[in-house]
């Protein structure tokens, strides 16, 4: 691997280098796309030399590009910015699409009085009115339907889960209706809905409130999904989403509604289809999201003082994968751990960093 | 005797005054409801059932009690509309069958024969920016909102020239411009989005304060009044006082289900009160009967005063879809439903009441005939969706396929509609 050259690369990966053995890498590759050539390699490690990448084209409307190096680089660029909690980030996100566009709309179980029970959509009824923040009654497949049948006339709302396990209930309308009606309507109408939601295992919250539901929205045609991890992609997955004319799932967790992060006072948004380098590496390629982000960073500073070079990228995009950012990723390392995400007896199913780390050493075996 | 006619218009009333269309005391004689109810409960029947004649009759008792001048319900302009409209509905919906078995198309296909009444009553009370939302019976509906004959018949052909591409087929016919919201596959789906559309239509005029008195009718069956999403669309509907109508077509039968075998209390406009709407029951074989119900709630619904539920009793002709043998429905109750064509009953009352003779209606059937005939030719001749239409509107922003190995947008690859790029 020390044969690729890093043009500009930053100083994580140099010092990285020196500690590492290529000979010792001879596993084989755990993708099957083919070869490329190596100086692609380059464009996904770089940190900040990704503003360079081919992928600039992309996001040219972006303030900020979403395939940063580390979190730190993803403070204000000004050097201003505000710090906030990740669930003040989304309603930051929200009030702003809010206010830009009228045709936005909140629909959900007590986001309006109540402002949300994860006061995302705290404050908004006031300021918007009853209408714009529909405090709903019970029936997530009728109301889901309704924001279709509002999305598909002209309105683009915004669908709160109070908890995605209850979009079990509005399957139905997402399966049938969300992801496939632009489709056999032959592209007539839009579904520029978003349907958000905090799930995942939190601190004893039982069995059905902590279920992850992404495997069984992977397969419906028509929808992106991402998940958020930090503020600063919480604020600018949901500013994407709302713009976007997809029907988007944004999957939120319960345990990360209050991390705390700086992030810019100007305007961004993320793209929905990228993924986020974390950390840069050589040695093996973690790919992580949400809440296992930290789980992950957690392992790979016991890794790095175990003397590995884990990358670590944050798939962001749980459909479609970026398949740019993670393949070239996996075709340098050659190795890649997915975590998988599973939870109902809390602390032995939820991975734990020390499992991760044992998980890589025995991968680098 | 009538049925959603007495002096009290249900339509302003609360549930209190709706009780009065029942008699208090009369029960029917139990040969005069056909259909599997040998063995339950007839007390709860609607008096309709047992007073029920021919179509002729009830047309005119309309006449007699509403209006005592003798002036008549409908203009000469009116009738002949309704006329067509029908006539339409049930030309093309014979052709769909000479179709299908011609094999021409295939899949499920459900027909509307004997229903007509229902959606010429309602839809042709709407403008173009009122939206109509069905189900998998919905060829007459689109048909009676505006979508041309050649546009549905050639989405059954599943050619590119289809109101939907090609994509919907029968069950999903879409029309942005004449505001058809489809066609849905599984019942109970389409009520929500019909519940969103008058969402919007509120919102319109309250949040974003434009001139907007859109409503929305929604069609569904009496299996589908058994279903979750129906009630809870009915709790929103009522709560937020959205401009819709919910219609349902009882005809008494879910495939082989028979509506009163499965439904506790069978009498589906009593569910409306409950949720704090007026329910009205009207006899669906006549389309005057239905239009002047569907005057009311659509009037009711642009006013702002809220959502109407009407049950409208008709019956399907043929079986559920083509496939269906229809060997469960009693003949007799077949043949007495029969004797109550909404056509027939239409063209007795035009002609009957001077509106129109036989030589003007005569004409309106070959026109219609030859409108049919020229949309299977259109669809005969209209070409398949090419290739490249494959994943075209998987996605609104094809974006949404992802980013590729290569580093680019999937979609950036002109050839990757087609399926044929590397995926």
């Amino acid at each position: 691997m020390a044969a690729r050259i890093h043009g500009g690369a930053g100083a994580g990966a140099a010092t990285a280098l020196s500690t590492f053995n290529p000979k010792k890498l001879v596993a084989p590759s755990r993708t099957n796309l083919p070869a490329r050539s190596s100086k692609r390699c380059i464009v996904a490690a770089a940190g900040s030399d990704a503003s360079k990448s081919l992928r600039v084209g992309h996001s040219q409307k972006l303030i900020a590009n979403a395939a940063v190096a580390t979190k730190a680089e993803t403070s204000a660029t000004t050097g201003t910015g505000h710090e906030l909690l990740l669930f003040e980030a989304l309603q930051e996100g929200l009030e702003e699409e809010m206010d830009r566009d009228p045709h936005v709309c909140v629909m959900g179980e007590d986001v309006g009085h109540y402002g949300g029970s994860y006061k995302v959509t705290k404050g908004l009824a006031d300021k918007f009115g009853d209408l714009r923040v529909l405090d709903t009654p019970i029936c997530e497949n009728a109301f889901t339907g309704m924001g279709i049948g509002a999305a598909m006339t002209g309105l683009r709302p915004v669908i709160e889960g109070m908890n995605m396990g209850f979009l079990l209930l509005a399957f139905n309308q997402i399966s049938n209706n969300c992801g496939m009606l632009h489709y056999t309507s032959g592209g007539q109408f839009t579904i520029p809905v978003v349907i958000r939601g905090p799930g995942g295992v939190g601190r004893q919250l039982g069995a059905e409130h902590s279920q992850r539901l992404e495997s069984y929205f992977q397969s419906i045609p028509g929808i992106q999904m991402v998940a958020c991890s930090t503020p600063y992609n919480a604020k600018g997955l949901m500013k994407a989403a709302i713009r976007s004319e997809n029907p988007v799932i944004l999957f939120e967790h319960v345990l990360l509604y209050n991390l705390k992060e700086k992030i810019p006072d100007e305007e961004y948004i993320c793209n929905l289809e990228e993924a986020e380098m974390v950390r840069p590496g050589e040695h093996i390629t973690i790919l992580t999201y949400s809440r296992m982000r930290y789980h992950v960073m957690q392992a790979a500073k016991t890794l790095v003082n175990k003397g590995y070079d884990p990358e670590v990228i944050d798939i962001r995009s749980l459909k479609p994968f970026d398949l740019y950012t993670i393949g070239n990723s996996v075709k340098k390392t050659h190795r890649d751990v997915p975590t998988p995400y599973a939870g109902t007896l809390e602390e032995w199913t939820v991975v734990q960093p020390a499992q991760i780390v044992t998980a890589v050493e025995q991968l680098c075996q | 005797m009538a049925t959603a006619f007495s002096a009290t218009l249900p339509l302003h009333g609360s549930s209190q005054e709706n009780r009065l269309l029942l008699p208090p005391t009369r029960l029917p004689p139990p040969s005069s409801f056909l259909g599997s109810t040998r063995s339950l409960p007839i007390r709860r029947l609607n008096h309709a059932h047992a007073a029920r004649r021919s179509p002729v009759v009830a047309v005119q008792e309309i006449v007699k009690e509403k209006k005592p001048t003798n002036s008549l319900l409908i203009t000469k302009e009116e009738g002949l509309v309704l006329y067509e409209d029908m006539i339409l509905g049930r030309s093309f919906e014979d052709m769909c069958a000479q179709m299908y078995y011609r094999g021409k198309m295939f899949g499920f296909v459900h027909l509307y024969n004997g229903q007509e009444a229902v959606s010429t009553g309602f839809i042709k009370l709407l403008t173009k920016s009122d939206s109509v939302v069905s189900t998998y019976r919905d060829h007459v509906h689109a048909l009676s909102k505006g979508v041309s004959a050649r546009a549905v018949m050639s989405e059954l052909f599943g050619k590119v020239t289809g109101c939907c591409r090609g994509q919907g087929g029968s069950m999903h016919m879409f029309s942005k411009e004449h505001n058809m919201l489809g066609g849905f596959a599984f019942i109970g789906e389409g009520i929500p989005v019909a519940t969103g559309a008058a969402f919007t239509s509120k919102y319109k005029r309250e949040v974003l304060k434009q001139d907007c008195d859109d409503v929305t009718v929604a069609f569904f069956g009496d299996g589908t009044c058994n279903n979750g999403q129906f009630y809870e669309c009915l709790n929103m509907a009522a709560l937020y006082k959205l401009p819709i109508i919910f219609v349902v077509e009882n005809n008494l039968w879910a495939i082989g289900m028979s509506h009163l075998r499965s439904t506790s209390d069978p009498e589906i406009w009593k569910k409306g009160p409950a949720f704090g709407m007026p329910g009205v029951h009207v006899d669906g074989m006549d389309v005057l009967k239905v239009r002047e119900v569907a005057k009311e709630a659509v009037s009711r619904a642009r006013r702002g005063e809220g959502p109407t539920l009407v049950e409208c009793e008709t019956y399907r002709f043929r079986g559920h879809s083509l496939a269906d043998p229809d060997e469960l429905r009693d003949a007799a109750e077949k043949a007495k439903y029969a004797a109550r064509d909404p056509i027939t009953a239409l063209k007795k009352y035009l002609i009957e009441n001077k509106l129109a003779n036989e030589g003007e209606l005569k004409t309106i059937e070959k026109k219609i005939d030859d409108l049919v005939e020229e949309a299977v030719e259109f669809a005969d001749a209209s070409p398949q969706p090419g290739r490249s239409q494959l994943l075209e509107n998987v996605f609104a922003d094809p974006k949404g396929f992802g980013i590729g190995p290569d580093g680019r947008y999937r979609c950036e690859d002109p050839k990757f509609t087609e399926g044929t790029a590397q995926v």
